[in-house]
């Protein structure tokens, strides 16, 4: 891990930050904890390049979860990026991106598993670490299993889509230090693989550690402000 | 007895009800089953503007899909019965064949690197694999009303009860692709609704293993028109085959083919 170039953690306004949590996540790992409404988790992308797998569930109630169509919905975009409300199955808003350096981010293109990688590249690749045993090992530990596997967010993956529908995951937009800021809407449990892919350039080729840091307003008790989407 | 009898008895009575009610025995309206089903056919079905319905279907059995009067939207769920764990994934369906878009020869995929069905016939060309379905919340805030039984109903709660139906609860549930009402992607990921093909239209399923099938036929959730638009769909289920080595869709490529390798093997039917 390079430390030159990590940058400070820093929420999007200029308001005095809490730190309540900066952890890294090494290379090919899971992650997940519990963020709570109105605070703020950024995603730093430490060398570049890294696939950030992510499902997000409401804390309270693990069948509300991450939806990527819903969100599509929302926002009119495969496209994730500053401004897009990540919605729950029921149509509530679970986070929202405030703040991106990259540009754009993946939703439609799920997670890599032992069995899809037998269609996407070989069967050669079965016994590989895939990011569906990383969301069930680490999903098992707050009680989630398979059914609770949903489409889900790929932070930092570049999945364009061409005129005839042609899409793939292509070399990525990320640079090292790069950070996306999501602002908690509900209490949500996070659930993140760090994915561990190597047959495509969703990593470079070469798995990294990312840092996952969740921080809240100084003194802040009060939540952000909810979103036009209404009351949950 | 004649109506007039009935009329006369009225439900007072045990007997005047059970009356009245086997009455009704041979009533024909436009969305029902026919049963016995036609000769040749497994099922045969109009499923109701706004309804659902859920089957139980052997391995390669063709699932035809009829847009009959043009506004029909069918959003539909597949899992392997009696391994509902084992369901479609549209993030693996588009992510798999390097296309956002379901047309002829598409295969529908599970999340267990395996078919659930082949598209071997489809005159609309007009699906969506990205958008699901709406929700309770999105058709209140757009029609006034998303409940499964009111005048707009949303697509997941009428899959939510065809779920149920089947033992599967909210967790079984991830989104449904759609056919008859179709989305294409922009340069700069905008989605852009592309409408029906007009009354008729008709895709055909094969199914590759033993499926619990789940469909509800609402409005598609990107619909642009600001009124809740749908029309009955036609759902006729005929016996068939699987898709076996030699049939045009066994190696169309190389991603095909290997799901078709997956799911011949152990006990994947």
């Amino acid at each position: 891990m390079t430390t030159t170039a990590v940058p400070e953690t820093t929420i999007p306004t200029a308001v005095p930050a809490t730190v309540v949590l900066d952890e890294a996540v090494p290379a090919r790992a899971a992650w997940s904890a519990v963020v709570r409404r109105g605070q703020f988790l950024t995603v730093t992308d430490l060398h570049g390049n890294q696939a950030v797998d992510c499902l997000l569930y409401d804390a309270h109630d693990t069948a509300v979860r991450y939806s990527a169509a819903d969100t599509l919905q929302a926002s009119g975009s495969v496209f994730v990026s500053t401004g897009t409300v990540l919605m729950s199955n029921e149509h509530t808003p679970l986070m929202t991106v405030v703040a991106d350096d990259c540009g754009r981010h993946d939703t439609i293109a799920g997670a890599c598993s032992k069995e899809s990688n037998t269609l996407r590249y070989g069967h050669h690749t079965w016994s590989q670490h895939a990011c569906v045993e990383n969301f069930l090992a680490e999903g098992a530990r707050h009680g989630l299993g398979k059914r609770d596997l949903v489409s889900n967010l790929n932070w930092y993956m570049n999945v364009p889509v061409e005129a005839d529908g042609t899409l793939g995951i292509v070399d990525g937009l990320s640079a090292p230090g790069l950070r996306v800021v999501l602002r908690a809407e509900a209490d949500v449990l996070v659930l993140v693989s760090n994915c561990p892919q190597v047959n495509n350039p969703c990593n470079g080729f070469d798995p990294t550690p990312v840092r996952m840091t969740v921080t809240e307003r100084t003194g802040a008790t009060e939540p952000a402000a909810t979103t036009e989407d209404g009351p949950r | 007895m004649t109506e007039t009898t009935h009329a006369e008895a009225g439900t007072a009575t045990t007997t005047a009800a059970r009356a009245h009610a086997r009455s009704q025995a041979g009533t024909v309206v436009d969305c029902m089953p026919q049963l016995p089903p036609p000769a040749g056919t497994l099922w045969s079905e109009t499923v109701a503007a706004g309804g659902y319905t859920h089957l139980v279907l052997p391995a390669g059995a063709h699932v035809a899909l009829t847009d009959r009067d043009g506004d029909a939207c069918a959003h539909l769920l597949l899992f392997v019965t009696d391994r509902p764990w084992e369901r479609l994934n549209p993030a693996d369906t588009v992510k798999v064949q390097w296309n956002a878009y379901l047309r002829l020869g598409s295969q529908l995929l599970s999340d267990q690197g395996r078919v659930l069905a082949t598209l071997v016939a489809d005159t609309s060309g007009r699906h969506d694999a990205l958008a699901g379905a709406s929700t309770a919340a999105r058709n209140r805030a757009r029609y006034g009303d998303g409940a499964a039984h009111g005048p707009s109903p949303a697509g997941r709660e009428l899959l939510l009860l065809a779920a149920a139906k089947q033992g599967l609860a909210p967790r079984d549930l991830p989104a449904p692709v759609s056919f008859f009402r179709g989305v294409t992607v922009a340069a700069d990921g905008s989605l852009l609704p592309t409408g029906s093909a007009g009354s008729g239209a008709e895709v055909v399923l094969r199914l590759e293993q033993r499926t619990t099938l789940l469909l509800a036929n609402t409005a598609h959730p990107l619909d642009p028109r600001p009124a809740w638009h749908c029309t009955p769909l036609r759902v006729t289920v005929t016996p068939g085959a699987v898709t076996a080595p030699g049939d045009p869709h066994w190696d169309t490529t190389p991603e095909r083919h290997r799901a078709h390798l997956n799911t011949a093997a152990l006990g994947a039917r």
